[in-house]
């Protein structure tokens, strides 16, 4: 089964500055009408995690989506 | 494991950190973080110190032991700190003006001694802070406040600098290509002796703007697009390399160490009596 993500956004220390938008290899993200980053496009997300480390604020993190972690347990 | 504890390593009360946004600052202190934490570095055993510049502020964001020191002189109070507690791991984040324009002598220097200070040199090209002026790494005919008709001057290539003073690691990345970023800054904590990356940054307000590039992806792929690795770099004519820059690692090599010399051949010594 395809793994789905979250995207843990700390919208108090986005600064809208689109790199992770335009480096994002599905274009899963957008920025928001506040400027900040919003994940548009969850399902396509990948997991490649290049937000994350590009993101100078420490903004935006991809986790494992949780129901999936718990099938993992089982 | 990527940034999911990185919270642990920062002073989260002194975020949202003053760079300007999409600075390439911040991608690197992302990957510091990273690489402290996999090598199980404990953060009480580092110390890490800067310079004056945008780069100045990096300890005042890392939850170690910090110091954040005068302009160009850090490797001096590094040494120092190395010296007297050498069981500590010592980071020093240097911006290209601090590590090769007024802090040159001291860089030099430590590179010959091959004292064991991680020397990670965020290079973008320019005084960002005090408001553009031209670094002695700003390429031929890009412009500066100080430049208002491009650079006439040949930049310094840190790397062949660092190489020649007798630094026993050295390395270049770029705040573009993360995996090797985190790979060499991982290899640089872990070797012994000093250690220098150069790693290639971004400074889309006072660099980008002046150039052209105002917007902090456009600055990021001026960087993605010069880095050429070292393997494909060796195969690339004269021609090619024009304008481009090869990144990698470059010296690794196990030499003495300052500390333990002295230690061996000073200390010891003086402590007998044996002169
Ligand atoms: S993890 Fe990769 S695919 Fe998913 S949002 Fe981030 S950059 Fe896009
Ligand atoms: S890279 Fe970081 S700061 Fe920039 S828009 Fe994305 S989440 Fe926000
Ligand atoms: S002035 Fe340049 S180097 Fe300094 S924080 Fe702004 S973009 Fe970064």
């Amino acid at each position: 089964m395809k793994k789905r993500y979250t995207h843990k956004i700390f919208k108090n220390l986005c600064k809208g500055c689109s790199l992770c938008v335009h480096y994002c290899p599905k274009n899963v993200l957008e920025i928001g009408d506040d400027r900040k980053v919003i994940a548009a496009r969850p399902d396509d997300c990948i997991g490649c995690h290049m937000c994350e480390m590009r993101c100078p604020d420490f903004a935006i993190q991809v986790h494992v989506c949780e129901e999936e972690e718990k099938e993992k347990v089982k | 494991m990527f940034n999911e504890h990185i919270f642990d390593y920062l002073r989260t009360d002194k975020l949202p950190h003053i760079w300007c946004p999409g600075c390439a600052h911040g991608i690197i202190v992302g990957s510091l973080v990273r690489s402290i934490e996999k090598l199980k570095i404990d953060k009480n055993k580092i110390a890490v110190l800067s310079g004056i510049g945008c780069s100045g502020r990096t300890p005042g964001y890392l939850d170690m032991n910090t110091l954040h020191t005068t302009h160009g002189r850090s490797l001096t109070f590094a040494t120092g700190i190395k010296m007297a507690k050498p069981e500590l791991t010592v980071i020093d984040v240097m911006g290209d003006g601090d590590a090769v324009a007024i802090g040159g002598n001291h860089f030099i220097h430590a590179c010959r001694r091959n004292i064991d200070i991680k020397a990670i040199i965020f290079n973008n090209n320019i005084y960002g802070m005090t408001g553009g002026q031209y670094s002695p790494t700003t390429p031929t005919n890009y412009y500066a406040s100080t430049a208002p008709y491009g650079n006439v001057e040949t930049p310094f290539d840190i790397v062949k600098l660092a190489k020649g003073a007798g630094a026993s690691f050295v390395a270049r990345a770029d705040a573009f290509h993360i995996g090797l970023l985190d790979n060499v800054i991982q290899k640089a904590l872990s070797h012994k002796g000093f250690s220098v990356v150069e790693v290639m940054a971004t400074c889309p307000t006072q660099f980008g703007r002046r150039n052209k590039m105002k917007e902090p992806y456009q600055m990021l792929d001026f960087v993605a697009e010069r880095a050429i690795s070292l393997k494909k770099w060796q195969e690339m004519s004269e021609e090619e390399r024009k304008g481009k820059f090869p990144i990698g690692i470059f010296v690794d090599e196990q030499r003495e160490e300052y500390v333990e010399t002295y230690e061996k051949n000073v200390i010891e010594r003086a402590k007998k009596g044996d002169r």
